[in-house]
């Protein structure tokens, strides 16, 4: 039972940091190259223009509702088993979705390095 | 005459630049293309910060934090008391800093390019702990760096940006607000060359 709870708190945080991270992006698309912003309309303009896109904030909230349910994933269980497991299902995770929402070609090469990253900080954490 | 003609080249350029972007609905690509070397400059060093504001803030939050002691629900006061430890204020500056970079570097490249840059942060602080503070690092954790370095090597020789532009029409009609694209690119171009 308390496995199930583990893993199940493991899930929630990923899904969270899944979606943040996919919201993030997709807003930081719609606003554009911060550069190019940035030379043509000054900081402020980007700062307001970031601030301004509610799909930012939304991520921003997935970001800490998975920041916290870590926090109480961590309490239930084994440091050395939620920590890794969360950060490395984490890229398979967003390999996916952002191959889904964002139409990013995930191609082999991503894929490989996707495995491959999520292998190692599973090592690393471990 | 020679500079003469350089700057009327130049300019033509441009215009070739401007006729060419109407067709192009987001200029980014064609910046790349046009300004290859000192837009991945640029990119390199957000990835860099993107690296080392993670991997350094983390430490020193967690340095700052085992000083504190732990904090419970039951004592949200200790929270305030946390930030004033200078470790833990410094290190939420560098992951703010962090934030940033990384949004940054989502502005213009994809998900899963910016991602296993982050992992590199992982890949940092194992080398630091070992030459730095010379702590052993079991032969699992060198196993953990090698597939970490060798998953970013696979990504960083590929292209950053593969999304194409399918969603034109939402955002890029907000852009269009600001003025035409012409405009979003052609200073972003001189301005890059200038540096």
């Amino acid at each position: 039972m308390r496995q199930l709870c583990t893993w199940g708190g493991i899930l929630v945080v990923v899904f969270a940091s899944v979606v943040g991270d996919i919201l993030l992006a997709h807003a930081m698309k719609q606003v554009g190259d911060v550069h190019a912003l940035w030379h043509r309309a000054g900081l402020w303009r980007v700062v307001g223009r970031v601030l301004s896109n509610s799909n930012f904030f939304l991520g921003v909230t997935a970001m800490a509702v998975a920041f916290f349910s870590l926090l109480f994933a961590l309490s239930w269980g084994d440091v050395s088993l939620v920590a890794p497991a969360a950060a490395s299902l984490t890229f398979i995770g967003n390999a996916f979705a952002a191959k889904i929402f964002l139409h990013e070609k995930v191609d082999r090469r991503r894929w490989i390095a996707a495995v491959l990253v999520a292998a190692g900080v599973a090592l690393l954490a471990g | 005459m020679r500079a003469k003609r350089a700057s009327l080249h130049s300019r033509k350029e441009g215009e070739k630049v401007r006729a060419a972007l109407p067709d192009s609905s987001f200029g980014t690509k064609r910046l790349a293309r046009n300004d290859k070397r000192i837009v991945t400059f640029r990119k390199y060093l957000v990835l860099a910060g993107v690296t080392v504001f993670a991997a350094v803030g983390d430490s020193m939050l967690s340095h700052g934090m085992k000083q504190t002691g732990n904090v419970s629900l039951h004592h949200l006061q200790g929270v305030i008391l946390a930030v004033a430890n200078p470790w833990v204020a410094i290190g939420i500056l560098l992951l703010l800093a962090f934030f940033a970079s990384y949004m940054n570097a989502l502005s213009w490249a994809d998900l899963t390019y910016v991602l296993p840059a982050t992992s590199l942060g992982y890949v940092l602080l194992a080398l630091v702990a070992k030459f730095a503070l010379h702590e052993q690092v079991s032969p699992t954790r060198w196993l953990g760096i090698a597939l970490i370095s060798g998953g970013v090597g696979f990504v960083a020789g590929g292209p950053a940006l593969t999304a194409h532009p399918h969603h034109e029409s939402p955002p890029f009609a907000k852009n269009a607000k600001d003025g035409p694209p012409t405009a979003d690119i052609a200073p972003a171009v001189s301005g890059g060359v200038e540096r």
